[in-house]
């Protein structure tokens, strides 16, 4: 009994060997080391490359933003055959543009993912928010299409009716001619329904069935239910939703350009044209000529492109709670 | 027997519960009805203009009729390959290594970096790419387009790849580990091919996702009358094609757009629904 | 840390291992013809952070037989298991203290990779790769050795009888491996460990998602598979234990309480808390 020695002979024990690292260039040749370093690159490449992205909007858009500081954002005159850049019609058009687009998409996007979460049979559900996401598919320069070819014509035949009793109203007085504000908020709310309906519609089926359980055993209806336990319990991931649908919504480029008539003015009525930032750029920056009016051009995208961000960074903040599945867009 | 067994809510709740229950199945038959409509009356007149012509000839000069996009066509598809090769090896590289090797602060910033990019506007990515291809090279060119697709396409590409290889269960990686492969052979003949259908759709759909974008290309590869031989020259491509056309005030030209718009919708369908058909396929294999 | 041994001796101190030493002469011939231990364990702590899952653990894992770790769960037993083949170093912020021979070397000497190739180990979930079944048995050969197809072929086939499993494929060598029953997946994962020739076998919980039939497949497979490989398994069913186990050692709170051959485990066991737990009077 008591301990037991055993000795065995040749045994390489010094205690520094123990934990012997690898030397790197064992590690290089068993491949662990350059797939890390390798992928590592990768990774790192994107940094690079948004790094690159910012620097280059800062660094070409010098001129613009030294000539006119923060007035660019709040003064109305676009003239390049002057040299003068003010960009408040298009920032106007494109907060307008977009909370229209929202104002009109989120009742109808919730209302759509209440319906195919809480009441519409599973497999139901799952076939139309299959077409609405493929639908979340189509390129926005097909919406521009659609935009010019039905809306305009369907909405110009609509419209007088509509003013006729509305028309009293500021933001709905005036002529329509089809291109406007509000023919390209329309235009946008169809583009980002799909969003606000497929992640609303994740969200609220992650709320726990506990939750719905507490509030039908104190006899409330379906509906009660949903809107009082449900909705609110899903608030911060439909809130994530709702900034995404706006970030896109901001950034939206061709399906606007198309419908909103493109004219530098700022209006009251949403029936008259206007111009957004997105839009602006891209119908001017080949036309650009001189340094000055590229720079201001592309002072707009720093700008378009540090609201993105900034809404982005929200969304992200509001979702990080919630876990959908992007992958599935 | 006593009525308070079955007591139903007040009569105004229960109007309120079928009225507000009602209106958001509306709102479903709304959405789905107009994105339908879209889609019907995109394949309706699209199909209505589309010729045989329309593959085969470069665009007609102003006021004749007849004339295609085959230039266009072409140029989509080169710059797709391009942007392809641009950006699914980053993309790819990327989710490995924020999948099987990043944690702490460098996972984060290549995470959060990511997700940033995705939030671009593309027609701020135009502008970039702009800046960074087109100035320095004095010309609009393929190659440029190719690029600013291409770095579209990265964020999608990693993130859909991470995702995938994350929802590869360790017991596959001890299982490679365990028979004495190291961590890289492991990734390489475990964890990836176990992955590969989610990869492949998530790329799939990646491509389709950039194939339609405009805006990114219209100060990149700009637009060509003509075929664009090699990637240094301006390109014609099949969205930049729709809007020019679209805008214009030529009955011709919008039924070229609408053809153009119904072949691109048809060919993003089409990929998104094949797509989605390996990844169902992946997940038969994965599970007998 | 204390190190109570010189560079040629190691210092066991736990009496439980003399009883090897029984003056019966069975076991004085088994100790003079085994060339025992396979795994000797000196002085080793192991930590999850600032959770130390394994306190000064000292043992002898004897060759070419089955040893069997028990214990509640939580005591530390997996873990032990886990850095016999350093499987512990892929979970990030753990630290292991000691050492641990593998024979007359080093564990941490060998390079990981060829480590894990002569210690193999099954897990308790199986966990056929998403391949064929041909292509998970032949998944370790085609890692470093060339092999032309006829010896890949008899390579696969050895393996698949060693593990009781070749009757039941051979007709769909070329399926997926996810296509055969839970018990098949568990022997098709005990081939594919077998293919590689190990030394030594790691099973944690081998049995535990298995149906009793199969079980039993895998319990008589152990008999077999110890003629030429030396067996540690980690099992939370006392029964299993005592049916394919020749020592076995018992676990509570990382620390081992006693090693000794199975019989006398179960039938007159030297600690009182190692009779608490066989009777289950254990808390």
């Amino acid at each position: 009994m008591g301990n037991v020695v055993i000795s065995t002979p040749g045994m390489p024990l010094p205690s520094e060997k123990l934990f012997r690292k690898q030397t790197l260039v064992e590690r290089l040749r068993k491949g662990d080391e350059a797939i890390h370093l390798l992928t590592m690159a990768g990774g790192w490449s994107i940094i690079l490359i948004t790094g690159l992205l910012v620097h280059h909007l800062w660094e070409y858009s010098r001129i613009a933003r030294h000539q006119f500081g923060w007035h660019f954002l709040i003064t109305s005159t676009w003239d390049p055959v002057n040299g003068l850049f003010g960009a408040w019609p298009f920032v106007y058009g494109t907060v307008v543009t977009s909370l229209l687009a929202l104002i009109l998409a989120i009742p109808i996007g919730l209302g759509a993912a209440i319906f195919l979460a809480e009441l519409a049979p599973r497999s139901v559900s799952n076939a139309l928010t299959f077409l609405i996401e493929l639908l979340a598919a189509v390129p926005s320069v097909v919406y521009g299409l659609i935009g010019i070819f039905l809306l305009i014509p369907v909405l110009t035949a609509i419209m007088p009716a509509f003013q006729k009793f509305f028309g009293w109203l500021p933001i709905f007085s005036g002529t329509f001619y089809g291109v406007s504000y509000f023919s390209a908020a329309v235009i946008l709310a169809i583009m980002v329904v799909p969003f606000i309906v497929s992640i609303s519609r994740e969200v609220l089926l992650a709320v726990p069935i506990a939750q719905r359980e507490a509030m039908m055993a104190l006899g409330a209806t379906k509906w009660e239910v949903t809107w009082r336990t449900v909705v609110p319990y899903a608030r911060q991931g439909i809130m994530g939703s709702v900034f995404l649908a706006l970030a896109r919504a901001l950034g939206e480029t061709m399906a606007v350009t198309m419908v909103i008539g493109n004219v530098a003015q700022v209006s009251t009525s949403l029936m008259a044209p206007g111009y957004t930032i997105a839009a602006v750029i891209a119908n001017e920056f080949t036309e650009a000529t001189g340094d000055l009016y590229l720079h201001a051009l592309i002072e707009l995208g720093l700008v378009l492109f540090a609201v993105t961000m900034i809404i982005n960074a929200l969304a992200r903040l509001l979702m990080l709670s919630v876990r959908t599945d992007e992958v599935a867009l | 027997m006593s009525a308070a067994v079955v007591a139903y809510p007040p009569l105004r709740r229960r109007v309120v519960n079928v009225a507000m229950l009602t209106l958001s199945g509306l709102c479903t038959l709304l959405v789905v009805g107009v994105l339908l409509t879209i889609l019907l009356y995109l394949l309706w007149n699209g199909a209505h203009s589309l010729t045989l012509h329309f593959f085969t000839q470069l665009p007609a000069p102003v006021g004749e009729p007849g004339g295609g996009v085959r230039n266009a066509i072409i140029g989509t598809l080169k710059l797709l390959s391009l942007a392809t090769l641009i950006g699914v090896p980053i993309g790819l590289l990327g989710g490995i290594y924020l999948s099987e090797f990043a944690g702490g602060w460098s996972g984060f910033a290549v995470r959060y970096t990511t997700d940033l990019l995705n939030g671009v506007p593309s027609v701020v990515m135009g502008i970039f790419v702009y800046t960074l291809v087109v100035l320095p090279m004095h010309h609009f060119s393929t190659l440029a387009g190719g690029i600013a697709l291409g770095i579209m396409m990265i964020p999608i590409a990693l993130r859909s790849t991470e995702d995938f290889l994350r929802a590869v269960p360790r017991s596959l990686r001890e299982g490679g580990l365990a028979l004495g492969a190291s961590k890289s052979e492991t990734i390489f003949t475990i964890v990836i091919p176990a992955a590969i259908y989610g990869i492949l759709t998530g790329i799939l759909l990646d491509i389709a996702r950039v194939a339609g974008e405009t805006a990114p290309l219209l100060f990149t590869a700009f637009g060509n009358q003509y075929d664009s031989p090699g990637w240094l020259q301006p390109t014609a491509s099949l969205p930049v094609v729709i809007y020019n056309y679209a805008i214009s005030p030529y009955d011709s030209w919008h039924q070229q757009a609408w053809a153009a718009g119904f072949v691109l919708l048809s060919g993003l369908l089409a990929v998104s629904v094949v797509a989605r058909l390996i990844l169902a396929r992946g997940k038969k294999l994965s599970h007998g | 840390m204390a190190r109570s041994f010189s560079a040629n001796a190691v210092q066991i101190r736990r009496p439980d291992i003399d009883r090897f030493a029984h003056s019966d002469a069975a076991a004085e011939r088994e100790r003079n013809q085994l060339p025992w231990p396979q795994f000797t364990v000196a002085d080793l702590n192991f930590f999850y952070g600032n959770h130390q899952a394994l306190k000064n653990i000292n043992l002898i894992v004897p060759n070419r037989r089955v040893t069997a770790f028990i214990g509640p769960s939580g005591c530390g037993k997996t873990t032990l298991l886990r850095t016999f083949n350093r499987m512990n170093e892929t979970v990030p912020n753990t630290r292991v203290e000691g050492r641990i021979r593998l024979g007359e070397h080093d564990l941490f000497s060998y390079p990981v990779t060829t480590l894990r190739r002569v210690v193999g180990m099954v897990f308790q979930k199986p966990a056929p790769f998403p391949k064929s079944i041909f292509d998970n048995v032949a998944y370790g050969l085609r890692l470093e050795h060339r092999l032309n197809k006829r010896e890949m072929a008899e390579k696969v086939e050895q393996s698949l009888r060693r593990a009781a499993l070749w009757d039941e494929v051979k007709d769909k060598l070329h399926q997926s491996a996810n296509g055969i029953s839970g018990g098949q997946q568990q022997r098709l994962c005990i081939a594919r460990a077998l293919a590689v020739d190990p030394e030594v076998l790691l099973l944690d919980e081998p049995c535990s998602a298995l149906d009793p039939i199969s079980t039993a497949k895998i319990e008589d497979l152990l008999f077999e598979l110890k003629e030429f490989c030396t067996i540690v398994i980690v099992t939370h069913n006392m029964l299993q234990a005592a049916r394919v186990a020749d020592y076995v050692g018992f676990f509570l709170n990382g620390e081992l309480i006693e090693l000794n051959r199975a019989k006398h485990i179960f039938q007159n066991p030297d600690q009182q808390q190692t009779q608490d737990y066989i009777t289950g009077r254990f808390g």
